[in-house]
């Protein structure tokens, strides 16, 4: 038997609540310490489970933000209309409190330093959030592969890590970064409001010749939207690695990027 | 039927009961032979359950059930799970 490919049962663990700062008026970055934290690859995942004192428990899922730094976790969080655990996540949880966590979760939707291949990065709104934690991982690692993230974001108000997205990508040619304004753009933006189309990907993206590894992320119908026009335009649907996310009911995990 | 998700999203709930990172793996479908990774499966996660289906013919690949204290795993419609193991 190969050990090294036996996870070991997934435990949660509890994190502390070490520092915070808003990302825009609805997103909170919150920095968890995570004793024994094993590492993760960038675009995984972590579940967080919230206990009431009457014992009611739910959990959701929340892709993690950043490269790996020892026992240091961050999320962003995006305040959903009537998401008990958003909200209480992002407005309620102050430092110094703990929560339940378990992971790293999930192997499919991660970028591999190790490949050469050129990536395009496609985020919806929030799910940016796992894209970050792949471009923070390149920075991390000072790699040279060729990246380009698409985010598709609301109007300029709700773009999240805007500052840091254009220290790194002024700071090297190997990185463009590319808003879709869906409602309203920032004045002077070359380009009218609306959502990444086929036109967009041809103008921005990485051409389907030159085999690069695409991930999207977002909400459901537009993952599903992009990942058509992408094979439309040539991509071999093995190298489009799609995650959505959305609500989540009742008491069974969600997945919130 | 609500808004579907993926199976990224049963990679913790799988986690739970296997020894090896089931989102990757590759299952076969009992409805029509298509192969693909779970993650990318279809799944309902808004039902008491999570239902994974084929992204290809719909129908139910997998259904897990959590309670506090047991899981029940449905596989009738998986012919086969193709899982690495690297050394």
């Amino acid at each position: 038997m190969a050990r090294a490919a036996v996870l070991g049962r997934l435990t949660w663990r509890v994190g502390t609540l070490v520092a915070f700062r808003d990302e825009t008026a609805a997103a909170r970055t919150l920095v968890f310490q995570i004793p024994d934290w094993p590492g993760h690859l960038a675009g995984q995942h972590l579940d967080v489970r919230l206990t009431a004192p009457d014992g009611y428990s739910t959990q959701r899922s929340y892709s993690i933000a950043s490269a790996v730094d020892g026992d240091l976790v961050e999320l962003t969080i995006e305040r959903l209309p009537d998401g008990e655990v958003s909200l209480y996540l992002s407005q309620v949880l102050s430092i110094g409190d703990q929560i339940e966590l378990r992971g790293p979760i999930g192997g499919w939707f991660v970028w591999d330093p190790a490949t050469d291949a050129p990536v395009l990065l496609i985020g919806g709104g929030s799910g940016v959030v796992p894209l970050m934690a792949m471009l923070r991982t390149r920075q991390r690692l000072a790699s040279g592969t060729p990246f380009r993230l698409l985010y598709s974001v609301r109007d300029p108000a709700a773009v999240l890590y805007e500052a840091e997205l254009e220290t790194l990508q002024s700071a090297d040619p190997t990185l463009e970064v590319h808003y879709a304004f869906t409602r309203q753009t920032p004045a002077g933006h070359p380009r009218r409001a609306g959502r990444i189309d086929g036109a967009f990907l041809a103008e921005f993206g990485f051409a389907a010749t030159l085999t690069p590894t695409v991930f999207v992320c977002g909400p459901t119908g537009f993952v599903e939207t992009v990942a058509g026009l992408l094979v439309a335009a040539g991509h071999d649907p093995h190298r489009v690695k799609t995650e959505r996310f959305g609500p989540s009911g009742g008491s069974s995990d969600g997945h919130s990027s | 039927m609500g808004i579907h998700l993926d199976g990224n999203t049963m990679a913790g709930a799988l986690a739970e009961l296997f020894a090896v990172d089931v989102s990757i793996a590759v299952v076969e479908c009992a409805g029509c032979g298509h192969t693909g990774v779970v993650a990318e499966a279809v799944v309902y996660a808004d039902a008491p359950g999570m239902v994974a289906r084929c992204s290809e013919c719909s129908d139910v690949l997998l259904r897990l059930v959590r309670s506090e204290n047991r899981a029940w795993l449905d596989m009738r419609g998986v012919v086969c799970l193709r899982l690495d193991i690297p050394d």
